[in-house]
């Protein structure tokens, strides 16, 4: 295979040792991190799978044989094994389970987008305004912290959901209430090892307001080690909806939910395997996919860990 | 005064949690008072509930009394089983307790043997073969797992019993005494009944077992690595130390310290897995309970449940952190 001369060109212009510009520096770093990310083949097979499910995503209406709402015949075409036409059979009301499970990964990818969404500025907030001011903020801000992690994950979602009431909507609500903390813990942690830097006290001595420091100067310092905390934590994230689903308090039936479906299908466990089976491989499969990705991003961004 | 920090520390995050609960109970659309009176109760009867319910009283007010209550054990009534939540929760909690210890005892056993054979044998096949179990136990919802194990072992194979926590046929063949069958079946010496229990607890437990065996193993696995590449270990070697003497007494002796967090840590979270496995399961433990009450809108239930498992968690913390100052001489002499 004979190499592209522009292409070439271009990788030498990307790992150049003297960039000529900031966005060229830029540049040559992400290219960097990728070329060393696409050297770990199991970081590669997870982000093929994350890339898999954004597009089964995007694309459930044409991919999807079936309407995954309305079954068919419910005379001959109740529970019948997968085949040719239906790759993972149907459940008890005629649906194609394959349709569903495809529709379902619309769901997930949005608890899970969601819940990132809206944990992870309350964890960088908390956590660098916290280690920015140390004292007495410190102090309430990471016992309140410390309260949140003393319940179990599920638990305190259970308590949330059962309080606001069953529905996709809020499970979200209540998963990032209880995911915050983690990264509020990791942003003390690299605020506390910034705070005191030569840059911020320049900054400081320039006449910016502490707001000002911990928004365009801490945040961003502190972002990709929560980035990765965030990742490993996404398979957490769907696990936890799922069992959410799973207990009826999370997406309502008929919505494809993988969790709800496989509590659909407990019911015809024993002679119909496949109602209960199906989402969740599914489930396991993108999980998989998740905890690959963050251990991939972990070992290029944060050699540290890498040794363990 | 370490100790005074630290019981500080206890009852500030136990108020804390109290706090959480409270307000939980505050925001949720059922009406406390129609909960307690029915929905065909005179306005005049909810009237008075509603004052006897303190619910005209300011916030701080009401959440003064909701600690006092809860301080002398009294979380209201069950809606459900009409009975106090105490008494409930007393009474569920041995058939969790049971479930969580037995399969934290199949993690311990299997986890640390396995984490230190895959630390020795670095990058071998062993250890590719642990790093895959503990990414499967890290990716497979339990729930799955479970209703699998049970389509396999239980309907296909007949390994074990199904779901339930004894045949009722055994249920009073002995008299509960601790809540535990498997102790209250063996004290009674109700071998039939005990072999029954343990044919139910079988494939629950090592659901649970395998959950915290992946991460006990991976644990054990980093510590001992950590533990070998140090000098003792040379030295040890140049000494002549046999090499499983290196490896079982002098590394694992002193990798056990911070493995004893990670022990208590996984007891704790096999509380948390344990509401999913006890639906699956039909297990009559505390999940069960809080599931049950969730789906009948028993507010006072759930959060009695909740907040008990969250001063579980507070409690094994404290254990885990007592246990580290009592094993690590470093630590001890410190404080």
């Amino acid at each position: 295979m004979t190499a592209d001369p522009s292409r070439q060109g271009l990788s030498q212009w990307l790992l150049s040792e003297q960039p000529a510009s900031r966005n060229q520096a830029r540049l040559g770093q992400a290219w960097r991190i990728w070329l060393s990310f696409t050297s770990n083949r199991l970081g590669m097979v997870g982000l093929g799978i994350v890339l898999i499910l954004v597009l089964v995503a995007i694309f459930a209406d044409v991919i999807a044989p079936y309407n995954p709402l309305l079954g068919g015949d419910l005379r001959t075409e109740r529970l019948l094994p997968p085949s040719m036409d239906h790759w993972m059979g149907t459940d008890d009301l005629a649906r194609d389970i394959f349709s569903r499970v495809v529709h379902g990964a619309r769901l997930t990818l949005m608890v899970v987008a969601l819940v990132a969404i809206i944990a992870t500025p309350i964890g960088l907030l908390v956590g660098t305004t916290s280690g920015y001011f140390g004292g007495w903020i410190d102090t309430v801000l990471m016992r309140i912290t410390d309260i949140f992690l003393a319940f179990p994950r599920l638990i305190l979602a259970l308590a949330f959901v059962a309080a606001l009431g069953p529905g996709i909507e809020n499970a979200i609500i209540a998963i990032a209430i209880t995911s915050w903390p983690p990264y509020a813990r990791l942003a003390r942690a690299e605020t506390l090892s910034i705070r005191n830097a030569e840059h911020i006290d320049a900054i400081r001595l320039q006449g910016a307001s502490s707001g000002r420091i911990i928004w365009g100067h801490v945040v961003p310092l502190c972002m990709s080690s929560v980035i990765i905390r965030v990742t490993l934590d996404m398979a957490g994230i769907i696990l936890t909806a799922a069992g959410l689903g799973f207990l009826g308090l999370g997406a309502q039936p008929p919505q494809p939910e993988w969790g709800a479906m496989i509590a659909g299908g407990r019911r015809f466990l024993i002679d119909y395997w496949w109602v209960a089976t199906m989402p969740g491989i599914a489930i396991f499969v993108v999980s998989l996919g998740f905890n690959l990705l963050g251990d991939g991003l972990r070992d290029v961004l944060d050699p540290k860990a890498q040794q363990q | 005064m370490r100790a005074l920090r630290l019981s500080a520390t206890v009852a500030f995050t136990i108020l804390g949690l109290l706090v959480v609960t409270f307000l939980i109970g505050r925001v949720v659309p059922v009406d406390p008072v129609l909960a307690v009176v029915g929905d065909r109760a005179s306005q005049s009867t909810y009237d008075r509930a509603f004052v006897e319910l303190g619910l005209d009283r300011p916030l701080y007010v009401q959440f003064g009394l909701y600690v006092e209550k809860a301080i002398t054990g009294d979380f209201g009534e069950s809606v459900l089983t009409k009975k106090p939540i105490l008494d409930d929760l007393i009474y569920v909690f041995p058939a969790t307790l049971e479930l969580a210890t037995v399969g934290i005892i199949i993690g311990t056993l299997f986890g640390i043997p396995v984490g230190v054979w895959a630390a020795v044998r670095q990058g071998k096949l062993v250890d590719q073969v642990v790093r895959i179990l503990g990414l499967v136990g890290y990716s497979a919802p339990i729930f799955w797992l479970g209703l699998l194990g049970l389509l396999v072992f239980y309907a296909k194979w007949g390994l074990v019993a199904g779901p339930g926590r004894i045949d009722i046929s055994y249920e009073y063949a002995f008299t509960r005494v601790t809540g535990l069958y498997l102790v209250d079946t063996a004290m009674q010496g109700q071998w039939g009944a005990f072999r029954n229990v343990v044919s139910h607890i079988a494939l629950p437990g090592a659901l649970l077992g395998y959950y915290s065996m992946a991460y006990i193993a991976r644990m054990t696995r980093s510590f001992m690595l950590n533990e070998l590449a140090q000098e003792y270990v040379v030295t040890a070697r140049v000494k002549g130390v046999a090499e499983w003497r290196i490896i079982w007494v002098h590394a694992l002796r002193n990798a056990a310290v911070p493995l004893v967090t990670v022990i208590a840590l996984s007891y704790a979270g096999l509380l948390e897995g344990s509401v999913l496995t006890e639906t699956v399961f039909a297990w009559p433990g505390l999940g069960q309970y809080l599931t049950n009450s969730l789906q009948n809108a028993d507010m006072n239930a759930v959060l009695g449940g909740t907040l008990l498992i969250g001063i579980i968690f507070v409690g094994l913390n404290l254990l885990s952190d007592f246990l580290y100052t009592l094993l690590d001489p470093r630590v001890r002499r410190r404080s």
